[in-house]
């Protein structure tokens, strides 16, 4: 098992102008081993708070802490070994001749010996079924299998927290579903996975728990189920739910009760509940 | 009648090294679209939508090079005879990132730059630009940057940009994929409102779209058209579309997941609406 640091964010306020701030008093903690969805609209703040958390960016007010440690003292290379993150643009993170020495560019700055560095590179190879691509320049390579190698580089690295920021953009269900299921078994190994979407259905999926953002800063939390009770939240932040709770929440007024955020509960919950006349 | 498009056997391999053989990335597709129609596409990455729709204004193979089999007719002229140029005012094709396409400093410079480009008299691309503007929403923004706006803008400041071209042929390339669900609403709101005047090809993953909006969908599959037919004859085929790396819209599958466990194909809906009409009726157990 892995030993996951707690992170947490104190009123960050950031601008990459400023005039507009980007980040205006966010808070959030990660808490160790967590499956975090972080969600709300483009220009909410959710990936320049998350740069934060792994000193990609540094606040003009406010605090990270990893585990109690603020982390302004710490180098961004020791901060990328705790917690790596996968750009939502893959061509902002790759750079090598060939799929293979992308993997191994993070385990070499790492300072990992060659043979621990071929080790890393073989298992990312083989965990993202990337063997037959290794000796292809990234450049050559479709949106979907580039978005893939991206992800696999930063998961190579095994750092303790994965941020993810929109991974399944450009790819299908099949192949997000597959990228996702990998990480909720690193998950279960006591990783924490941040993951940035708009794909409400990947969050009910995946996510134990859901932070919202709004206008820079952090506007609710909790789980899914109790995200989704909170119509006036879901308004201002402009979330839907997936079709499948829109359609438990509105069976309720017409007087159905049944349960369940995902199709599979939801069919479950129907059926013990309710008679259906065949033919 | 003469459908306003039609495919007819398309074979095409993208240019591969001397000795190698070609890799067929379009095998064999057939495909018609008639005047008014909506029709869907689905397929997962690499299944060949985006190689498909740039065969759509002879892009493909006229830009990309490579081999090609079969034909692609554009109101009854052979994509191969005639200029991309040319084919372009007939087919508008609007990609998933628009800010790779845009050129110019203001919104209405970008939607001009076409019709511009035509050669046209001033007052007829005014005139379009104000149009194609308007069809989209975008009138009031016509003098801001498009770098400054927002992604669901930006989309509609793309299709404008086709609009202005007065194609009847429109085809759009994931135009929501890489939009927030506001951006989206938008672009699939404006998509809606140009379904009286055009054709419309919509490449998506997103069949939650398609269930209400097209009239056919069609299921590409390493470069085969594998399934076909109106959005419920397509979506519920669940298993099938999950082996295809598909996913269909989620109402459907919870009518499927119903009709498994009664072991009865009792419920066809596909959406909401359909949904509670349908189980409202069911009795307390």
């Amino acid at each position: 098992m892995i030993q996951a640091p707690r992170l947490e964010a104190i009123d960050l306020w950031f601008g990459y102008a400023p005039e507009r701030p980007a980040l205006r008093g966010a808070d959030l903690v990660v808490e160790p081993g967590e499956f975090l969805a972080l969600v709300g609209q483009n220009g909410s703040g959710k990936s320049t708070l998350a740069k934060h958390l792994n000193g990609l960016l540094r606040p003009a007010r406010g605090q990270v802490r990893l585990d109690g440690e603020d982390i302004s003292g710490l180098s961004t290379g020791r901060l990328a070994r705790q917690v790596g993150y996968v750009f939502q643009n893959p061509d902002h993170q790759l750079f090598s001749p060939s799929v293979e020495q992308e993997l191994g560019l993070g385990p070499r700055y790492l300072g990992l010996t060659p043979a621990e560095v071929e080790d890393h590179v073989q298992g990312g190879l083989q965990s993202f079924g990337l063997q037959s691509i290794a000796q292809r320049g990234p450049g050559t390579l479709s949106f979907g299998l580039r978005r893939k190698v991206s992800i696999a580089a930063v998961a190579t690295l095994r750092p303790p927290v994965f941020i993810l920021d929109e991974p399944t953009t450009g790819l299908d269900w099949g192949s997000a579903a597959q990228l996702m299921d990998h990480f909720t078994e690193l998950n279960l190994q006591g990783h924490s996975v941040i993951l940035i979407t708009h794909d409400m259905r990947l969050v009910v999926r995946y996510a134990s728990r859901v932070a919202v953002m709004s206008e820079g800063r952090t506007v609710g939390s909790g789980t899914p189920v109790e995200i989704f009770r909170q119509p006036e939240l879901l308004q201002s932040t402009r979330l839907e739910p997936p079709p499948i709770v829109q359609l438990v929440q509105r069976l309720a007024s017409s007087g159905v009760e049944i349960e369940g955020l995902t199709v599979a509960a939801a069919c479950r919950s129907f059926l013990a509940g309710y008679r259906v006349k065949l033919g | 009648m003469t459908p306003l498009v039609e495919v007819r056997d398309l074979w095409y391999a993208y240019p591969a090294l001397a000795g190698v053989a070609p890799e067929w990335v379009l095998r064999g597709v057939n495909l018609q679209l008639r005047v008014g129609e909506v029709v869907g596409l689905l397929g997962a990455t690499g299944a060949g939508k985006s190689t498909l729709a740039l065969a759509l204004n002879g892009s493909v193979p006229q830009s990309t090079g490579g081999q090609v089999r079969g034909e692609v007719m554009i109101e009854g002229l052979d994509s191969k005879r005639h200029p991309v140029a040319e084919l372009a005012t007939l087919v508008g094709i609007v990609f998933q990132d628009p800010e790779t396409q845009f050129l110019q400093t203001t919104v209405e410079a970008e939607v001009a730059f076409g019709p511009e480009n035509l050669g046209l008299p001033v007052a007829e691309i005014e005139q379009r630009v104000t149009w194609a503007l308007r069809a989209v929403g975008l009138n009031e923004l016509r003098r801001r940057s498009p770098a400054h706006l927002s992604g669901g803008e930006q989309q509609r400041v793309a299709i404008s940009a086709i609009l202005a071209m007065r194609p009847r042929i429109l085809v759009l390339d994931e135009p929501t994929a890489s939009l927030d669900p506001r951006g989206k609403t938008e672009v699939l709101e404006a998509i809606r409102a140009l379904r009286s005047e055009h054709t419309i090809l919509l490449i998506t993953q997103d069949s939650e779209a398609l269930a209400g909006f097209a009239d056919r969908v069609l299921v590409l599959d390493h470069g085969q058209i594998v399934m076909e037919g109106n959005p419920i004859q397509v979506f519920e085929q669940v298993e099938r579309l999950g082996e295809l790396g598909l996913r269909p819209p989620e109402i459907r599958e919870f009518a499927h997941c119903l009709n498994r466990e009664l072991g009865a194909s009792v419920f066809r809906f596909t959406d909401v609406e359909q949904a509670i009409e349908a189980l409202r009726q069911a009795e307390v157990a």
